[in-house]
């Protein structure tokens, strides 16, 4: 397993074969293939931007969900949770230790929508027992990203 | 006025750098990309920056001794020894400058008797001839090779070793050419300095980016040491340019002496600088491994790139530059690096800038994002191929 391209491409998948390569010491052949096996294995799941919506004319509002339910006998959170995480407007779905069993993330163009996901399609659901939700009201930082944009220093050509 | 007549003519006579004129025209270009600037383009890691504030947060805004913080002093001298194997004694052999500059500048100053000769490396960094000139010393410049890998052989140290000789200026790992010095290297220097008097000033200023090797320094030769002024500083290895930190570490009855151009040219370095490179000190060696990763992976990808769009690049061993070969497209270096940013927009400097034996080079800082290297090696790619027409 090839950690270190693994961790190159999670911090910016806009790398090339070439860079890759020249970073990992490997052959642009071996990159490749490495990469579509991480692909093929769905070690890689996938490739996305990350989207600072505030600054669009976008509406979107998101929520954490904290979800209580009772575990099903022979598949535990497996099957509840796979429920939950087939809808479309659910972002992520996490089995946690602690009060509560499940947080789910999910992201709709309104409160409105929000709550209504949570009343009728996620509450409703018969193993689940209690949901508590928290809307967010500000992104600071997501996956390493910074969301505010930060003054530069006045920028000096210096001869070093 | 006649300002002139009235200026020294020493400072007169040093000459301004004469890359001023690709800045300035950069400064209106939108879209450049810069490989000019030799600076590290990480900002100070966070817990660093923060130790800087929390000094503040405490009111430490008062000087410091002359030499430094003795907890700043005890941090080097452990580090020293924890990262190359150097013991020197933070009570007596250790000064905390304001970068590694201003130890150049001292050692120099300390040293050199009028009309005394101090051997200096070229193509290397700017700064030594002028200084030297200014502590009335004579700068003579030994221009090195590719074929040698940039280093200081024997044969071109005794090419210019005279009697009158003060000072051998060591400026590896090498800004620009990337070059380093290994044991091996010193054993050859040492065998021509034997009983001479001859000082060696080592600016070990990139010692944590050296690549493939470990860094080996004129002050971990058992021969060298008592002849070794050692300067390293914090702009580098933890990206902290802004901050001005350095120090210098030598014999004591030299230090004891350097001591005083500092308290009274300088007092003493700046506190809150002092109290982050604290910190820098005690936690920062994950930072220095995961910059120096992050520059190899840059410096391969370079490299590789300019040698395959057809500029010869020699492997650079340390610091963040490259040093292509450019003589194959019959252009001077600073007819290269005018038209490279005229037409393509890509900053390089001309290897001329760094002194005799630059003709033919230039120099390329990788300290970018790899996809501004990525989209500078197109545009060179574009450059040269227009070349050839």
């Amino acid at each position: 397993m090839n950690t270190k391209l693994l961790q190159l491409l999670e911090s910016d998948c806009t790398l090339t074969p070439d860079q890759l390569a020249a970073m990992t010491g490997m052959t642009v052949e071996e990159v490749k293939a490495e990469v579509k096996k991480y692909q093929d294995e769905k070690i890689i799941l996938g490739y996305r931007a990350v989207v600072d919506w505030d600054r669009t004319a976008r509406e979107s509002v998101t929520a954490l969900i904290e979800v209580k339910v009772t575990p099903q006998r022979g598949e535990g959170f497996d099957r509840v949770a796979e429920r939950i995480y087939q809808y479309d407007e659910v972002e992520s779905v996490y089995l946690m230790s602690g009060a509560f069993d499940l947080t789910v993330i999910i992201s709709g163009r309104s409160l409105k929508e929000v709550a209504h996901f949570v009343g009728d399609k996620l509450a409703t659901l018969e193993d689940v027992t209690g949901t508590a939700t928290h809307f967010i009201l500000h992104k600071y930082k997501e996956n390493h990203l910074i969301f505010e944009k930060r003054p530069e220093q006045e920028k000096e050509w210096i001869f070093v | 006025m006649n300002y002139e007549n009235i200026l020294s003519q020493r400072v007169q006579s040093l000459q301004p750098s004469g890359i001023r004129k690709f800045f300035d025209l950069l400064e209106d270009m939108n879209g450049a990309i810069s490989l000019g600037v030799g600076e590290p383009d990480f900002v100070t890691p966070w817990h660093i920056r923060d130790a800087g504030i929390y000094s503040l947060e405490k009111g430490f805004t008062k000087y410091t001794s002359n030499a430094g913080l003795a907890a700043l002093r005890r941090e080097i001298a452990a580090y020293l020894e924890r990262r190359f194997d150097l013991r020197y004694d933070y009570k007596h052999q250790l000064i905390v400058t304001v970068g590694g500059s201003e130890a150049i500048d001292m050692a120099i100053r300390a040293l050199v008797n009028p009309g005394d000769e101090v051997i200096i490396p070229v193509p290397s960094f700017v700064c030594y001839p002028p200084l030297v000139t200014m502590a009335c010393g004579v700068p003579v410049l030994a221009e090195t090779r590719v074929e040698d890998g940039f280093k200081l052989t024997p044969e071109l140290l005794k090419k210019h070793l005279t009697p009158k000789t003060k000072l051998i200026v060591l400026p590896y790992p090498c800004n620009p050419t990337g070059g380093v010095m290994e044991k091996a290297d010193y054993d050859a220097l040492a065998e021509v300095l034997r009983d001479t008097g001859v000082m060696l000033l080592s600016d070990e200023i990139y010692a944590e980016l050296t690549y493939g090797q470990h860094h080996y320094s004129p002050a971990n030769h058992p021969e060298l040491k008592e002849r070794t002024i050692l300067v390293n500083g914090f702009s580098k290895s933890h990206a902290m340019t802004g901050w001005r930190m350095g120090y210098v570490c030598g014999p004591e009855p030299i230090i004891t002496q350097m001591i005083k151009l500092h308290q009274f040219g300088i007092m003493s370095a700046p506190t809150t600088s002092q109290y982050a490179a604290i910190e820098a000190m005690r936690n920062g060696d994950k930072d220095i491994e995961m910059m120096k990763e992050e520059y190899d992976g840059r410096r391969r990808y370079l490299v590789e790139g300019l040698n395959r769009v057809g500029l010869p690049c020699h492997e650079p061993k340390g610091a963040f530059y490259v040093f292509p070969d450019i003589r194959p497209t019959g252009l001077t270096s600073d007819e290269f690096c005018e038209r490279l940013l005229k037409e393509q927009k890509v900053a390089v400097i001309p290897g001329t800038a760094f002194g005799p034996g630059g003709e033919g080079f230039v120099r390329a800082c990788y300290c970018v994002s790899m996809a501004d290297l990525g989209e500078a090696l197109t545009r060179i790619g574009w450059f040269l191929q227009d070349l050839k027409g």
